[in-house]
């Protein structure tokens, strides 16, 4: 048995070393005609509604792109694999790509994907943005810039929202000081509102162990006189909030950001309480300007369903990518470091249009700096606020 | 005004605490066990009434029916198989953490038939209440049908256990189990009939529980659960006017810190509150001292 261990680590290390050789070799290789662009979110598992809306959003984007031509003459191509939700597998998704030759990612879909995979692009000095990936160490690295605002941005991007639309005059917070998300967004939201055209009646938390009883809460805000309560915090809360409220005769309006998205979904929840509420979104399928009809009538045809703002997310993150690609003139030869470099630079320079944004700037922190936008639920769907 | 509408808020939460505590209190009392899956069989009932009430389009007193005679038989079933066999082991605690992995399996249960989602549950009680003051005071239809109902339920276990044979049988097993035997009660009988009645309370706490606060997910028991356990040793466990007591406490105290002292602080005050009246009162507000005779 020991004899034949030392056999079997013998083939292992040669084998090992054989491997390490092959990644020397395939870094090494970089140049091709083409620019190679890869995507990774959840195919498959609980969030491959996610995932795919990301992998097919980047894919109308490359379509449309190769048909008019490609970015500066050359054409792209595309390869999407699976992480399962899953952030080992994320890496290994992204090695994957790297194996076919991927120049630049899209990806990855989900935070803790994004920043394990960001450890990779990071020592490879690969270009990366993810389209969704909104926790704050999502972009910490200096080679990976996002779409979406980051968790506590959302924060700020509420409070400018309200203010620039004249939403209310009193407005009322329920957050969650048990989750770093919801607290994370209520702090940016108060710094951004001094100054602003509102004022902060009343800020009352709740934590995930006395999350059954708002009335508390919601009782504050009212004697306080809130017209407008921002709730960032899960669907799943809020539906209870929203009957609670409802029960107790109180309505305001309420305001959530992207946690409250699915509260539709809630089973058995009635539809009507959700009336007229409010959530911050970079993207309602309904919008009636042409970019975003065009989108969701390919999206329909091609994939027989209506697009979320993951797919928004990455059809702009493609788009976004070439507009840095132009900007920079950098070319499918050089090596994904240099290529990495090159978009790097572009990115501070470059002003975006989207589906999710106008207009999209970036800073080197890799936060996109753009218009927030909103969705009102009208008749048990979303409707653009605007 | 609006002091009466918290006051009123915390008499409904404290209402739903005491029924939970009621259940907990009686086991405790008689089979001297703490069954901390108590609150998993109210997650249980309100799933069989969401269930039952989906598949009969809306007949909440059906759901409430069934919920009622299967909490009783998931709480006999699991006295008989998880709880009996340890009724004579060395320590105590053997049964204590059998009964946290009987908590355990029952929410993974629940996780793997409903999964994780939370869903919207129709109040079983359809009257909207009545307000004072032109709609200043509002009390929900619920609220009083919890406290109906809590009361109900403290009178009627009163009577069963000081007028009938059982309920004398019970106290007698809760006294001691060997010298109870020995008069010819069937002691485990007896303790499976305290489960059958403990976990039928569950249901009827499952049912105004999610009715009061709308949303079911495989967690909902777990935290009112343990509440309600405090609320059964403040009020003295074992005692059942005591859960009334503590239940009542519990919640009006709850809810008055959330309201003038702090929201975030409101639990740390409630438990707070119970390490000093144990140090004060260490059997709770109403617990009797037992003698220990040597």
């Amino acid at each position: 048995m020991k004899k034949f261990n030392k056999v079997f680590s013998a083939v292992l290390a040669s084998a090992m070393a054989a491997s390490l050789l092959a990644g020397c070799g395939g870094a090494a290789a970089g140049g091709s005609n083409t620019f190679k662009i890869g995507a990774i979110g959840p195919l498959t598992g609980a969030a491959a509604a996610y995932g795919n809306a990301v992998v097919n959003g980047a894919q109308i984007a490359v379509d449309e792109i190769n048909e008019a031509g490609g970015i500066n003459g050359v054409q792209i191509e595309y390869k999407s694999e699976d992480d399962e939700l899953n952030a080992e597998k994320s890496v290994n998704a992204y090695n994957t790509l790297k194996d076919w030759g991927m120049q630049i990612l899209v990806g990855s879909t989900t935070s803790a994907c994004s920043i394990a995979v960001s450890e990779n692009t990071k020592n490879d000095n690969m270009f990366q943005l993810t389209p969704s990936g909104s926790a704050e160490d999502c972009v910490k690295y200096d080679n990976v810039f996002r779409v979406c605002f980051s968790d506590p941005n959302q924060g700020i991007a509420s409070a400018q929202y309200i203010s620039d639309h004249n939403l209310a005059t009193k407005v009322g917070i329920i957050y969650d000081n048990s989750d770093v998300y919801s607290s994370g967004i209520y702090q940016k939201f108060v710094e951004e509102s001094a100054g602003k055209n509102f004022e902060i009646v009343s800020a009352e938390a709740y934590t995930q162990d006395n999350n059954t009883d708002f009335s508390v809460q919601l009782q504050k805000a009212k004697d306080a006189g809130a017209d407008l309560v921002f709730l960032p915090i899960y669907y799943s809360d809020a539906a209870l909030i929203l009957t609670q409220a409802n029960t107790m005769g109180y309505a305001p309006t309420f305001f959530g950001v992207d946690g409250m998205d699915g509260i539709l979904t809630v089973e058995n929840f009635d539809p009507s309480l959700a009336e007229g509420v409010m959530l911050l979104t970079p993207f309602a399928a309904d919008a009636t300007d042409d970019l975003t009809v065009n989108f969701v009538k390919k999206y329909n045809e091609k994939y027989g369903e209506t697009p979320n703002q993951f797919a928004a997310d990455a059809y702009d993150a493609v788009y976004i990518i070439k507009a840095a690609i132009e900007k920079s003139g950098v070319t499918p030869d050089k090596t994904t470091e240099e290529i990495c470099e090159a978009l790097k630079g572009a990115m501070t320079q470059i002003e975006a249009t989207g589906l999710t944004s106008q207009k999209m700037t970036w800073d080197a922190s890799g936060e996109p700096n753009k218009e927030p936008k909103a969705v009102v639920i009208k008749n048990g769907t979303y409707v653009s606020a605007e | 005004m609006s002091f009466l509408t918290y006051l009123i808020n915390g008499l409904s939460l404290g209402s739903i605490y005491a029924i939970i505590a009621l259940g907990y209190t009686m086991v405790y009392g008689i089979a001297k066990m703490l069954n901390f899956a108590h609150g998993d069989f109210i997650m249980v009932g309100c799933y069989i009434i969401f269930s039952v009430s989906a598949a009969l389009s809306g007949n909440s007193v059906v759901g409430i029916i069934v919920a009622i005679i299967l909490c009783t038989v998931l709480g006999v079933t699991t006295e008989f198989v998880a709880y009996r066999p340890l009724r004579g082991a060395a320590s105590p605690l053997a049964v204590l953490i059998t009964a946290i992995g009987v908590s355990y399996l029952l929410e993974n249960i629940a996780l793997l038939i409903y999964g994780a989602d939370i869903k919207s549950f129709t109040s079983v009680v359809t009257w909207e209440g009545v307000s004072f003051a032109g709609g200043e005071l509002k009390i929900q239809g619920v609220t009083i049908i919890t406290i109906l109902v809590s009361v109900v339920i403290l009178i009627a276990l009163q009577l069963f256990i000081n007028k009938t044979k059982q309920g004398q049988a019970m106290l007698a097993a809760s006294e001691d189990k060997g010298a109870a035997a020995l008069m010819g009660i069937n002691v485990n009988r007896t303790i499976a009939l305290t489960f059958a009645i403990g976990s039928a309370l569950a249901a009827v706490a499952g049912a105004l529980l999610c009715s009061a606060y709308p949303s079911l997910s495989p967690y909902t028991g777990a935290m009112p659960g343990i509440k309600a356990f405090v609320a059964a040793v403040l009020g003295g466990i074992g005692s059942i006017p005591g859960a009334m007591i503590g239940g009542l406490v519990l919640g009006i105290v709850e809810i008055l810190s959330k309201t003038y002292i702090s929201s975030q602080l409101s639990d740390a005050i409630v438990f707070g509150i119970l390490v000093v009246v144990l140090l004060v009162k260490p059997t709770g507000i109403l617990g009797k001292q037992i003698q220990e005779k040597v």
